[in-house]
């Protein structure tokens, strides 16, 4: 069979027939705000979850109850009161709007910038849609295409009815409900995410995309990803959207967890530009995520992130390179403007021998933001020749916002190899002049500069994600100068 | 095509410029000659626009236009060319891609469509056998690593690119050996037509004996004391400046 692309499957929506009526407006379904055993149960049982995964929840409150916010980071933000939060909101929300001219203005002068099309612009900005690709059937097509590989790609919660035993597995083996405060409360009330599973040697034709996921009614607050690639396979993922979710929900805390097995090999990239908070640093998203991936011997892992949005960021996508020969790669770009703080990173566990790990991480700061590399890079005892390599640099723009790094390194064995570069540039003026100099005007030569320091995390990405984050950059720091 | 007047300029509060004539027609090479200090290169920001210089008397018309509310991007976009005496660096944007973008800006402001991938080759393929660059050099980071041969040689095949009507070559020849210099005033020479024009800045005669100006003016402590041809070159280069602060007093 020839290589099935997604452009294909544009084609095949295109010539067929409207399968769904778009959807009746189910009644809302939310429960009352607090967290408790109550709240717990009522989720599991809501969700018809098996008992085991009712008491797993359960044991995660319980850790959560006698966990705090941790504050090593360097970030300054008023810590949510967790009762509340409403834990448990239906996921298939009707339309927010019924036509396009109710959305804000600004939200769709965002989109047209983006090239997003005016279809996808009321998906996204939650109109109903009432055209063919209709993002339920475009789904159901893309998952027959996989199905035929033996992929599955589906809602967690799907997931755990229809693939239990997978689910009971893998669940929690890479991210322990022990592990952090924000990944037990995220354990014990996680509302949905996707789950994914490889089959032994196949390659996922497609680049996965959680575009493509049933009833994704806007962004779970706690989210939970499963991705399990068996021995020998490959898959890409994508995760998020360049187009600004604008999200209600103030507080996020996600997990992620990832499995390859034996020879497999996970590319899993984000692009995230949750809602910043106003230019005075009001509102905004407080974004806590978890994310690690598991290596078994000769497996890889490479995580690529373009960070632009939410007004705090807390996140470092990790590897724990278990399997010998095993590799674990990060790459990212963060971007901070007005009043955003980001603390984001990795921690490169080595455990395996020969495991060797790459760290790109470009830090873009402007107006009065705070920028942080945080980066742990272990090496086991065992792990005997154990390289990494870690490059950090840092773009100032103007004069009141930082960048800092802080970089750790814990050392168990002497034929390890560790490499640290790291780098602060400023725009200069006479870097500007120069492209002015050229008939560039100022915003266009900031986002051809910024562009430029980002290339190696850029060229990482998806072809077509890489050309929507460049001009992602390119908005973000709007304004930034002047 | 350029017509100063009058021009005094300042940068923080010292003024550089004061009193500055010129007048270029279409067609015409001048040069601009004189000792370091005196304000040969803040001549040549103030017309491009860079902001670090302040004018607090006097005109730039080009073609027709007082140019001096203008931004430095829109300069360019009329046809006004800096080749800079250092150009600077920007890691991460090829020459191919700073080059696509820069004649993308400018036909925007023409209100043209983007260069097709087809067009641009072509260009990129007359203009750097012209200047003997090899197309690999294209995919490098602009002027990152870049010998001083070679960042003067890419702004000159910058120049090519724009296609500007008016150039200005900042001390393109400082740091050029002869070879590179050669090379150099060759592709100006190649570029010249009747319909644009040149102004040279220069510290030395040398380059000026690869680029023939049709003026020579001498710019001593922010005034033009004296204008010439060709000769008045090699008579400085002979005789030093000197001779000509000895003239005037």
């Amino acid at each position: 069979m020839a290589k099935y692309t997604e452009e294909d499957l544009k084609k095949e929506l295109e010539t067929q027939e409207y399968e769904y009526g778009f959807y009746t407006d189910i009644e809302s379904d939310t429960i009352a705000p607090g967290l408790n055993e109550d709240t717990v149960r009522l989720i599991s049982k809501k969700k018809n979850e098996p008992a085991w995964l009712t008491e797993w929840r359960l044991d995660a409150l319980e850790i959560w109850k006698k966990m705090k916010l941790p504050t090593w980071a360097h970030v300054n933000f008023k810590e949510p009161d967790y009762q509340a939060i409403s834990y448990y909101s239906s996921p298939t929300k009707g339309a927010k709007y019924n036509s396009i001219d109710e959305v804000d203005p600004e939200l769709l002068d965002t989109f047209k910038k983006l090239g997003i099309s005016l279809e996808e612009q009321k998906r996204l900005a939650g109109v109903a849609v009432d055209i063919v690709m209709d993002s339920t059937s475009v789904a159901t097509t893309f998952r027959k295409t996989l199905a035929e590989k033996g992929i599955i790609f589906c809602p967690i919660s799907e997931a755990i009815q229809e693939h239990p035993d997978l689910v009971r597995k893998y669940l929690g083996t890479v991210v322990p409900k022990t592990d952090n405060f924000e990944a037990a409360l995220n354990s014990a009330v996680f509302s949905d995410g996707s789950f994914c599973y490889i089959p032994k040697g196949v390659r996922c034709p497609m680049e996965l995309s959680t575009y493509f996921r049933i009833n994704q009614g806007g962004t779970g607050q706690f989210e939970r990803t499963l991705l399990i690639a068996d021995q020998d396979s490959y898959v890409s993922y994508l995760e998020g959207c360049t187009a600004p979710s604008r999200n209600e929900n103030q507080f996020h805390a996600a997990v992620v967890e990832l499995i390859a097995l034996e020879g497999a090999e996970i590319k899993y990239s984000t692009v995230q530009n949750w809602y910043p908070g106003d230019k005075e640093g009001n509102g905004g998203v407080l974004n806590l995520v978890t994310k690690r991936g598991i290596c078994e011997k000769n497996a890889k892992i490479s995580w690529t992130q373009v960070e632009t949005g939410s007004a705090v960021t807390w996140k470092y996508p990790s590897c724990i390179l278990k399997g010998d020969n095993s590799v674990g790669e990060f790459y990212s770009i963060a971007v901070t403007n007005n009043h955003q703080q980001a603390d984001t990173g990795t921690k490169m566990t080595h455990l395996g021998k020969n495991t060797r790990s790459t760290i790109i991480s470009k830090g873009i700061s402007a107006g009065y933001s705070q920028n942080s590399y945080r980066g742990e890079v272990s090496i086991g005892r065992n792990a005997d020749n154990a390289r990494n390599f870690t490059q950090c640099d840092s773009l100032l723009m103007g004069n009141n916002c930082g960048a800092h790094t802080f970089p750790y390194v814990e050392l168990k064995n002497p034929t390890a190899q560790l490499e640290h570069e790291a780098t602060t540039s400023k725009i200069g003026e006479d870097q500007i002049f120069y492209c002015n100099q050229r008939g560039i005007d100022e915003e266009k030569a900031i986002a051809l500069i910024v562009n430029g320091f980002g290339k190696e995390v850029l060229k990482k990405l998806p072809m077509e994600f890489a050309i929507e984050a460049q001009k992602l950059l390119e908005i973000s720091l709007e304004g930034s100068v002047g | 095509m350029l017509k100063i007047k009058n021009l005094h300029a300042s940068v923080e509060g010292n003024e550089i410029l004061k009193g500055i004539d010129l007048e270029i027609n279409p067609g015409e090479k001048h040069a601009i000659m004189g000792p370091n200090g005196g304000g040969k290169s803040t001549l040549a920001n103030v017309i491009t626009g860079n902001d670090a210089y302040e004018v607090t008397e006097g005109e730039i018309i080009f073609e027709g236009e007082n140019i001096l509310e203008l931004d430095p991007e829109e300069r360019a976009q009329k046809g006004i060319f800096l080749s800079f005496q250092y150009p600077v660096e920007i890691p991460g944007v090829s020459v191919m891609n700073f080059m696509r973008t820069a004649i993308n800006a400018i036909r925007k402001s023409k209100g043209e469509e983007d260069i097709s991938g087809k067009e641009l080759m072509a260009l990129l393929k007359k203009n750097s056998a012209l200047l003997g660059i090899d197309l690999k050099f294209l995919q490098r980071y602009l002027n990152e690593g870049f010998s001083g041969g070679e960042k003067k040689r890419n702004e000159i095949f910058q120049m090519a690119m724009l296609d500007p009507k008016l150039s200005i070559l900042d001390e393109t020849d400082s740091g050029l050996d002869i070879d590179a210099l050669r090379i150099v005033a060759d592709g100006v020479n190649k570029l010249h037509r009747s319909d644009n024009s040149a102004l040279v800045i220069t510290h030395y005669q040398r380059l000026l004996n690869y680029i023939v100006p049709d003026f020579v003016h001498v710019l001593v402590d922010g005034k033009i004391v004296k204008t010439g041809d060709k000769n008045l070159a090699i008579k400085l280069e002979d005789k030093g400046y000197d001779w000509l602060k000895l003239q005037e007093a």
